[in-house]
């Protein structure tokens, strides 16, 4: 008996053994960049007088320099003005991108679940497909279509391309959600001579509320995570956060400044990072939601 | 007017139908026929290359090392993540303390960017003053970790990036499904004396088949995809020694001046997607037909 509780016990030691130590290997990245932004350069590579610091040692002098330095002053390519435009480029590009898509994918949703019509599965299926295509097959005609429509390099033009390949996301959460709203509802409104449009505006959006917050977390980080996009058609005043992060980072000369290199990651992951420790359900939801069935 | 207002929510669907038609659609066609063509910096389509693109393709060294690197990449990247994923939630499922903050940090690394992944790897592997530093320091005087320098093992770094990423995703989707097994199964298999690691083994996991499913398919699909966490983490090199599907696509499209081998190139990805996602999607939207 005593033998039974204390393997028992082990097991649960085991357990939760494993379960800490991921924790900390999940944990680890961010400590390190975190810690790495508040320290000076002789801190970071061992100079005299910090000859024990470590990636995963506190700062000894915690400084906010490399913040600013990131914000406002680092060398981006010839310009040394920080990440600052371009974090107001990627906000403005967020919330015009992510408005129009939730809007056009509530409308969609709603005809493809309360209002079927012949083929609707086809054409919900020819939606769905675009959630998957490597976007490296519709790089090339898009800068061709950018340039005609004259939107080319500009946020706009950025915009047009996140609502395309966004419609197919916010058209499945919606359509889902409201698959499990009960047709009756619909019908209901319909006997009492409710149109198209107030079926929609006076029934279903009240109710919404959950999937659009899924839907508006998951389409803000999508673009605002974006890179290939952003490398792909930007032009120089339109470019977005994560690709003036990566020329911070990777295409700098001279030595590499880590502090201030950590410190322009932790602004480009703060937003999206605060949306889902405030929105962890929902974002949660999103993610699983758009794989799994029903 | 009647009429009209009947066809109101065909109408509505329109602009979006229009949009993907176009974006996708329309799109994969173009960058086909691109394929075809002696596209050079721009896309032309009076001069005609037949199949020959394709044989450039895959002739190139670059390509060859890219099938291979998205061959580890791929299947460590999808192994490593379901095997984390798996445990994590099994582990997770025992009645355990804290476990919405132990989720919590699990998941986070999904809603980080790859380059900002790519950005903060690249520096916990820098040899020197990263973890190899650490380690140094913490007394494991021989410690040695600078694969990021090293052609051979550099992919595997971006494979440890990958894992640390999205394991907490997939760890979310087997919680949910463990979760939504059917109590009556597991009271059965009870009765029938199975316990501990042989329930697990014998009925909670085959009960997960699904779950296996959608993840094996998210993450291939990812996986073939993969662009941003490379460029971040090492810019495709050593050389391009990382070199991916994705990275050769960009690289011969603008900046080598070879659209049409470019596009070949692309049109190879997609054709690795399709093999994995159309019998999903025809699978999913069958069973969705109630």
């Amino acid at each position: 008996m005593a033998t039974a509780r204390n393997r028992a016990s082990f097991e649960r030691g085991f357990v939760y053994l494993v379960l800490l130590l991921s924790a900390a290997f999940f944990l680890m990245p961010l400590i390190a960049m975190i810690f790495t932004s508040l320290k000076s350069m002789p801190e970071i590579t061992g100079a005299a007088g910090f000859e024990n610091n470590t990636i995963l040692t506190p700062p000894k002098e915690p400084s906010v320099a490399a913040w600013g330095a990131a914000w406002s002053s680092a060398c981006i390519a010839v310009a040394c003005e920080g990440l600052r435009s371009y974090f107001w480029n990627s906000v403005l590009m967020v919330v015009f991108a992510v408005a129009i898509s939730v809007m056009l994918g509530a409308v969609n949703g709603y005809v493809l679940s309360k209002w079927r019509f012949r083929g609707d599965n086809i054409v919900f299926g020819m939606l769905l497909f675009g959630c998957f295509i490597p976007f490296q097959i519709v790089l090339i005609p898009m800068a061709r279509l950018l340039g005609i429509l004259d939107i080319a390099g500009t946020i706009p033009g950025l915009v047009f391309v996140h609502v395309c390949y966004g419609i197919p996301f916010t058209t499945l959460f919606f359509r889902n959600f409201y698959v499990t709203i009960p047709d009756e509802l619909v019908k209901a409104a319909r006997i009492d001579g409710a149109g198209f449009w107030s079926i929609f505006f006076l029934i279903l959006l009240p109710i919404s509320t959950p999937i659009f917050v899924v839907a508006i977390i998951w389409q803000f980080t999508g673009v605002w995570n974006d890179f290939l996009f952003g490398a792909s058609f930007a032009g120089a005043d339109a470019r977005p956060l994560m690709v003036a992060l990566n020329n911070l980072v990777n295409t700098s000369t001279g030595t590499k400044t880590y502090n201030i290199d950590m410190a322009g990651a932790m602004i480009a992951a703060l937003p999206t990072m605060l949306v889902y420790i405030v929105g962890g359900r929902y974002f949660v939801r999103g993610l699983t939601s758009g794989a799994v069935k029903g | 007017m009647r009429k009209l207002r009947g066809l109101a929510p065909q109408l509505t669907l329109l602009p979006s139908l229009i949009l993907v038609a176009v974006t996708v659609y329309g799109f994969i066609a173009v960058t086909m026929v691109l394929s075809l063509t002696k596209s050079r910096m721009l896309p032309r389509f009076d001069r005609w290359e037949g199949f020959d693109n394709y044989a450039r393709v895959w002739n190139h060294p670059r390509w060859e090392v890219a099938m291979e690197n998205f061959a580890i990449f791929g299947i460590l990247y999808i192994g490593g993540t379901l095997f984390i994923g798996l445990l994590l939630a099994i582990f997770l499922d025992q009645k355990i303390r804290a476990e919405g903050a132990l989720r919590t940090i699990y998941l986070y690394p999904m809603a980080l960017s790859f380059i900002v992944t790519g950005v903060a790897w690249q520096w916990i592997m820098t040899p020197d003053l990263g973890l190899e530093r650490a380690f140094q320091i913490w007394g494991w005087d021989s410690f040695e970790f600078d694969w990021i320098t090293q052609s051979e093992m550099a992919i595997y770094c971006v494979v440890i990036a990958g894992v640390w990423q999205a394991s907490g995703f997939v760890m979310a989707l087997f919680l949910a499904a463990l979760r939504g097994i059917n109590p009556e199964i597991l009271a059965a298999a009870k009765m029938d004396g199975a316990s501990g690691p042989s329930m697990y083994w014998h009925v909670i996991v085959p009960a997960l088949r699904p779950a296996f499913l959608t993840a094996i398919v998210v993450q291939g699909h990812l996986a073939i995809k993969s662009y941003d966490l490379v460029v971040a983490l090492t810019g495709g090199g050593p050389g391009f020694s990382t070199e991916l599907p994705s990275t050769f696509m960009y690289e011969f499209t603008f900046s080598r001046n070879e659209m049409a081998v470019g596009a070949s190139s692309a049109v190879m990805m997609l054709v690795l997607v399709m093999i994995l996602i159309v019998p999903y999607l025809y699978s999913e939207l069958r069973d969705g037909d109630r």
